[in-house]
């Protein structure tokens, strides 16, 4: 069995995020940079699969230079090779092209299942997975909190805003996990001295057999037009509890219409 | 006038879900809203009427035998044939939830579409349509306008009040072939039980978190008894759902909810930076911790340092006099 692993390197959500002003576009210059959680969370899916069976487990990203970094550690985690689409026209790419692309990427390489992120912690879209199968043309089974891989079919417990689906499909496929599947294995010493042998491929538009200037037309499209930081919060009444401090909240919320 | 398409989706019982009344007033500012339906043959009960009621000025039923039985593609396929019915149609609007989105996703492949996810406002400027979202927990916002069309939109849950004029909906009926693409099977369905004496989370006016603080699902309790002297919905930090004393679709933050309401209560919550990407935006916060150096006082309106199980009783009977 062929997995492909859907990786993201993204701001880490415990430092300063940014986004351009003028562009609208993600800074990545202003925090640091690291792999998303839930990319770690799909990796580990594949590789229980690898554990047990028979299986090629391909990392793929697409982002800059520095997302070669995230590659490393799948790989050092366990993953038998890396695929890094990095091209100087993809700067900025929206939903659109970023899928497109990637699918590209998977037809090429070949896959019986893709495995990705409900949503990433940056762009929180949430829709690249559902936007890949329909390029492939294949099922999709997004948002699983528990996922069975089996060799020809995957079945899992897909999580909604209303309630949970139990699906199924037969191979090909992809889906996406949420964080509520199994917490990532860390590299071992021996995973990352293997990890400086194993391949890592990058591939431009051009490798990938894509012009920007036609590759991606769309019909009607959204252009931003406006970025506004808003102000940070500041701190408002601190007080330390006398034995009276419920009673002052009842009073702070009466003042203020807000019972 | 351009049409705007709106994607309803319901229940596995075959009730039309809260969003509708979002979407409808959201596309009735643009345009003329059509409600659009994939749904299995048969009879639809007062479907139509309500959704009439809700503003939609056409709605369109693609019936499919197996339209609860597939997943996602009978609805990219409704979609798809009311595109291929109505002319010149401007936007498609979804709900941002699980379903909305990946139907949006797979629908703006198949036609060529630019796509628009999370968005909190729609609106008129000099005659193009703007979409508002909100980036990094609401430290951004931005305005995309949306030329062209179709374009898709999707519609935070709870983002936009009021609803549109009531309308006589005129019906359309089609069955619809299914595209060749292959859909996951569905094998069953069940919606989580709602607590029904409370608000839904994602637009509640008033909402009582709880975290790690609380120390066990048991005393958890605690938060729902604040949040029902409040008339609130319940959330939690992930530290919280981690420790399994409720379950995920309660949690607020960076990968779960992100809410605006007037008045937000953390308890037990230190305020992860990842818990403030989910309610940094609430107009007014409280928070109540032991720790006096929790990150969550440095956003709060009003901090209280001290025993929550002490605090929050005292604040519930207070609050129950002051109201009377």
């Amino acid at each position: 069995m062929k997995i492909v692993v859907l990786v993201k390197q993204v701001p880490d959500t415990w430092g300063e995020r940014s986004l351009d002003s003028a562009t609208g576009i993600l800074d990545r210059t202003s925090g640091d940079n690291v792999i998303d959680e839930i990319s770690e969370r799909s990796l580990e899916v594949a590789l229980r699969v690898k554990d047990d069976s028979e299986a090629e487990v391909v990392v793929l990203t697409m982002g800059p230079a520095s997302a070669v970094e995230a590659l490393r550690h799948c790989l050092a985690m366990g993953a038998d090779s890396a695929l890094h689409v990095l091209d100087d026209a993809l700067v900025g790419a929206d939903v659109t092209w970023t899928s497109a692309v990637l699918a590209k990427a998977i037809a090429q390489s070949g896959f019986d299942i893709v495995i990705g992120g409900n949503e990433s912690t940056d762009g929180r879209g949430g829709v690249i997975p559902a936007m890949i199968a329909e390029h492939l043309a294949v099922p999709s089974l997004t948002s699983l909190s528990t996922v069975k891989i089996m060799a020809d079919a995957v079945s899992g417990s897909r999580e909604t805003d209303y309630g949970s689906l139990n699906v199924n499909a037969s191979l090909p496929a992809v889906i996406s996990i949420t964080e509520q599947s199994p917490e990532a294995r860390f590299p071992s010493f021996k995973g990352l001295m293997k990890a400086k042998k194993k391949p890592l491929t990058v591939l431009s538009l051009a490798n990938l057999e894509m012009d920007p200037l036609t590759s991606f037309e769309i019909s009607g499209k959204s252009t931003i037009t406006a970025v506004t930081r808003r102000p940070a919060r500041t701190a408002g009444t601190k007080i330390i509890d006398d034995g009276n401090a419920g009673v002052q909240l009842a009073e702070f919320l009466v003042a203020g219409r807000l019972v | 006038m351009s049409n705007t398409l709106t994607l309803i989706e319901v229940s596995p019982a075959g009730a039309i879900r809260p969003s509708a009344k979002m979407l409808l007033a959201a596309a009735a500012r643009i345009g003329n809203p059509i409600a659009v339906l994939a749904l299995t043959p048969g009879d639809h009960g007062d479907i139509v009427s309500q959704l009439g009621a809700l503003g939609a000025h056409h709605v369109f039923l693609a019936e499919f035998p197996q339209a609860d039985s597939l997943l996602t593609i009978p609805a990219v396929d409704a979609l798809a044939a009311a595109l291929a019915h109505f002319d010149s149609t401007g936007a498609i609007l979804v709900t941002n939830s699980v379903e909305g989105r990946e139907t949006a996703g797979r629908l703006a492949v198949r036609i060529g579409s630019g796509l628009v996810l999370d968005a909190i406002d729609i609106t008129v400027v000099n005659e193009s349509v703007v979409a508002h979202t909100s980036v990094f927990g609401g430290a951004f916002a931005v305005e995309s306008s949306i030329q062209g069309g179709p374009t898709i939109v999707a519609l935070r849950q709870g983002s936009i009040e009021g609803e549109a004029p009531a309308h006589a909906a005129e019906v359309k009926t089609v069955s619809v072939t299914s595209s060749e693409i292959r859909a996951a099977a569905i094998t069953s369905q069940t919606d989580a039980p709602t607590n029904s004496s409370r608000p839904d989370l994602r637009s509640a006016t008033t909402v009582v978190s709880g975290g790690r603080g609380l120390g066990s699902k048991a005393d958890f309790e605690l938060v729902e008894k604040l949040a029902d002297a409040l008339g609130a919905a319940v959330g939690a930090s992930r530290a919280a759902v981690d420790a399994g004393y409720v379950p995920h679709s309660l949690q607020v933050g960076q990968t779960g909810t992100i809410v605006t309401p007037q008045l937000y209560v953390a308890l037990g919550i230190s305020g992860a930076i990842q818990h403030l990407a989910g309610m940094q935006t609430a107009k007014v916060i409280v928070a109540i911790n032991k720790d006096a150096d929790a990150p969550i006082f440095d956003i709060a309106d009003f901090g209280i340092v001290g025993d929550l199980f002490a605090v929050v009783p005292q604040a519930i009977e207070a609050i129950k006099k002051l109201k009377n």
